[in-house]
Formats: C-alpha cells, sequence, structure tokens
C-alpha cells in the first residue's frame, strides 16, 4: 500500500476508481475534476482522458503491431511477429467462420480489432494497481485509473458500435419493411399480438449491447476491486493473494475479450439471417 | 462511473480502428496466410505425385528388368542351341569328309592292286616265256611268239 497509513481505506479504494474527468463544471467551466464529486457534477458533457487516453494507446498498439506484420508478411517461413500475428488472425478468422453464416469481410476484421483490443485493454490490469495512480500523482495528476475496460463508458462504447452495426445490416439485409416485420411478428406471427411482440423484440434488442457492454465491464471491475483490496493488506502479505489472483486473470481477460468477440459476431450473424 | 461522452468517444475510436484494420490490418496478413496454406498444399500435392511417379517409374523398372533377363535368357538360349547346331554340323560334316577319304583310298588301292596285277600278269607272261624258252633252249622266236604270249598275258 503505497498510499500509506495516513489514508483511510475507503479513500484509498475511490481514489483508485476514479477516473481522469475533464469537462464542463457548472461552477467552474471546462477543467478537470478534482473530485468525484466534481466529476459527477459535470454530467454527460465531460470525458474521461485517463480511459480515452490508454484505450486508444492500447488501439494504437494493436493497429501498429499488425500492420508491421502485415507489411513484413511473407508467403514463405515465418518469422516469430508473424507467426503470432497470424495464429491472432486464424483463430479469429476460425472463429467467424464457424459462428458467422453469410459473407461479409468486414465482420472478421471487426472480430480481430474487438478480441485484440480488448484483450491488451484487459491486460494492463496486470501491472499492480498502484504504479500508474502514484506516478501520475507525483506528477501533479490526481487520477489515473488504467485499465479502461473498468470504465463503463468504454465497453459500453463498445457495445454501441456493435449495435449500430446490429442495426446497419439488419436494414440493409432484410431492408426498413423487412426489419421491421421482423421486430413485430415474431415470436408469435398475429396481428392482435405486434404490441406484445414491438416490446419483446426492442428489449431484446437493446439487452444485446448493454449485456455485451456491461459483461466486460462487471467482471473487469470486480477484478479491480478485488486487486485493489489485496493491496491494502501489509505489504508482505500482498503477494500471496496477488499472485494467484493474477494468474486466475490471465484467464478472466482472455475469456472475456473472446466472449465479447464471439457474442458480437453471433449479433451480426442473427442480424444477416431471415427469419 | 458516470456515463458521460466517453461513450461517445469511445465509440469513435472504435469505429476509427476497425475501419483501419479493414483497410490496412486484415488484408496483407490474410493474403499472406492464405497464399502461404495453399503453397503448401501445392507441396503436399507435388509431394503425393512424385511419390506416386516415383512408383511408377520403379515399376517400370522393375518391368524393364524383367523383360531383358527373359531377352537375355532367351538369347542365351539361343546360341546355346546355334552352338549346338554347329557342333552337329561340324560333325556330320567330318563324317562325310572321312568317308570320302575312306572311298578314295580304297579306289586307289584298287587301282594299285590293278596295277600290280597287271605288272604281275606281265611279269609271269615274261617269266613263262623266260621259261619255255630255256625249256625250249631258245627254239622260240619272242617275236614270232609275241602275239601268243600277249593273249597268255590277258587270260591271266
Amino acid at each position: 500500500m503505497a498510499a500509506g497509513n495516513e489514508v483511510s481505506p475507503t479513500y484509498y479504494i475511490q481514489h483508485h476508481l476514479q477516473n481522469l474527468t475533464f469537462g464542463k463544471h457548472p461552477e467552474n467551466g471546462w477543467s478537470l475534476a478534482h473530485s468525484a464529486e466534481e466529476a459527477r457534477e459535470m454530467g454527460f458533457w465531460a470525458i474521461h482522458l485517463d480511459t480515452m487516453g490508454w484505450s486508444i494507446a492500447m488501439g494504437l498498439l494493436f493497429i501498429w503491431v499488425f500492420r508491421k506484420a502485415g507489411k513484413m508478411a511473407t508467403t514463405g517461413v515465418p518469422g516469430g511477429l508473424q507467426n503470432a500475428v497470424e495464429m491472432v488472425v486464424e483463430f479469429i478468422e476460425n472463429l467467424t467462420r464457424a459462428t458467422f453464416h453469410g459473407r461479409n469481410p468486414v465482420i472478421a476484421p471487426l472480430a480481430l480489432t474487438l478480441f485484440v483490443w480488448i484483450l491488451l485493454m484487459n491486460t494492463l490490469k496486470i501491472i499492480p494497481v498502484d504504479y500508474f495512480p502514484e506516478l501520475f500523482i507525483r506528477l501533479g495528476v490526481d487520477y489515473m485509473k488504467i485499465v479502461p475496460t473498468t470504465d463503463p463508458n468504454a465497453t459500453l462504447g463498445m457495445a454501441l458500435g456493435v449495435f449500430c452495426l446490429i442495426i446497419y445490416y439488419s436494414i440493409k439485409v432484410k431492408g426498413v419493411g423487412g426489419f421491421a416485420k421482423e421486430l413485430s411478428l415474431t415470436p408469435f406471427n398475429h396481428w392482435a399480438l405486434i404490441p406484445f411482440n414491438l416490446v419483446l423484440e426492442i428489449i431484446g434488442l437493446l439487452v444485446k449491447p448493454l449485456g455485451l457492454g456491461l459483461r466486460l465491464f462487471g467482471n473487469m471491475f470486480a477484478g479491480e476491486v478485488i486487486f485493489i483490496l489485496i493491496a491494502l493488506l501489509p505489504f508482505w502479505a500482498i503477494w500471496l493473494l496477488d499472485v494467484p489472483w493474477a494468474i486466475f486473470h490471465i484467464l478472466v481477460v482472455t475469456l472475456q475479450a473472446f466472449i465479447f468477440t464471439t457474442l458480437s459476431v453471433v449479433y451480426l450473424s442473427a442480424a444477416h439471417e431471415h427469419h | 462511473m458516470n456515463i458521460n461522452m466517453t461513450l461517445i468517444g469511445q465509440t469513435i475510436a472504435f469505429a476509427i480502428f476497425v475501419w483501419f484494420c479493414i483497410k490496412y490490418v486484415w488484408p496483407p496478413i490474410s493474403s499472406a496466410l492464405h497464399e502461404r496454406q495453399k503453397k503448401i498444399a501445392d507441396g503436399l500435392d507435388a509431394a503425393s505425385r512424385a511419390s506416386r511417379d516415383l512408383e511408377l517409374a520403379q515399376e517400370q523398372a522393375a518391368q524393364t528388368l524383367r523383360e531383358s533377363k527373359e531377352q537375355a535368357s532367351q538369347i542365351l538360349d539361343q546360341a546355346n542351341k546355334r552352338s549346338a547346331q554347329i557342333v552337329e554340323e561340324a560333325r556330320e560334316q567330318a563324317r562325310a569328309e572321312g568317308e570320302r577319304l575312306i572311298t578314295s583310298a580304297r579306289a586307289e588301292i584298287d587301282q594299285e592292286i590293278q596295277r600290280a596285277k597287271d605288272d604281275l600278269r606281265a611279269q609271269v607272261s615274261h617269266l613263262a616265256v623266260t621259261g619255255a624258252e630255256r625249256v625250249l633252249e631258245n627254239s622260240v622266236d619272242e617275236k614270232a611268239h609275241r602275239k601268243l604270249l600277249d593273249e597268255l598275258a590277258a587270260e591271266l
């Protein structure tokens, strides 16, 4: 616990779970929030600089590494990097082929982006919880939550992107009429049950991105809280719990990235299918 | 944990990354991957084809070997037969030659005998004349009795 004994555990936990927020405060105008209350008062017109910064950094890392591998890609004997990258690409390709029935050149790259990006963002969790907050406090920045997937904005933001694609492809494949018919005439194909169907289907549709985002967020957030709680232990005891939990999280990190990706592909596949 | 503009920002970032991935990341890796897969498949194909060719060639070689062996034995057989024939012919010729020689020798011998008989006859006639001369004490004129003596000799 690098924060020292003078701070209360409650404050320590809250501090570690607070994003670096920049937004329009009713009194201070556009500024960085200096406390959780200030961040809350900013309402919707605020942005989490740490979430955005770290997620974009991870996205760029993904793009950079994979682009590099793509440029070097030869059809001969692959090198180390190319091998690793190709393994991931092949894994995603097989996943897409198994779950997506149809032809769409967007799906596989989309799944690749989601998987690697989420994996990288989740992996930031393995970095000890105190490193970056402490470093940024030394630099004069109050808050720094480095794992973007522990911020519901990030996970729901990606889910929103997937949701837009679901809507887009539903309309593109089935037409507006076809999509409306699907929403109103399933599961009960009778005119009298149209309102009931509509409510059911729209809830079903909205639950998809919500479940997608909240599942990832919930898993990552809960894991992060446990890491912070472990960090509150006496320094000689931390590793006893921290190491097993981190090892366990190697699994969780991969699994959650995989689940998000697979479900996105499944939802998009459903959007392409006629009922 | 407030929902705020980060949501939108994250969606935009997501869209940009996906777009970039579709445009620049996926195609080269995917195409390289598939090309290599095809290459490997082709290679395996070629290997199996080559092994099949090899098998065929081996079979062909064995066939040729078998044929040539057969041919060789045939030639050998023929040669043996021919040599036997030649030996037979030679033997036949030798026998014929021998017989011929024997025949001519016999003829010569006959001739010789004939000649000896003639000689003997002449001598006998001469001896007879001489004997008679001795007996008759030169009373016989050789010239007068020549004809008689020749007749005598021819009778012998």
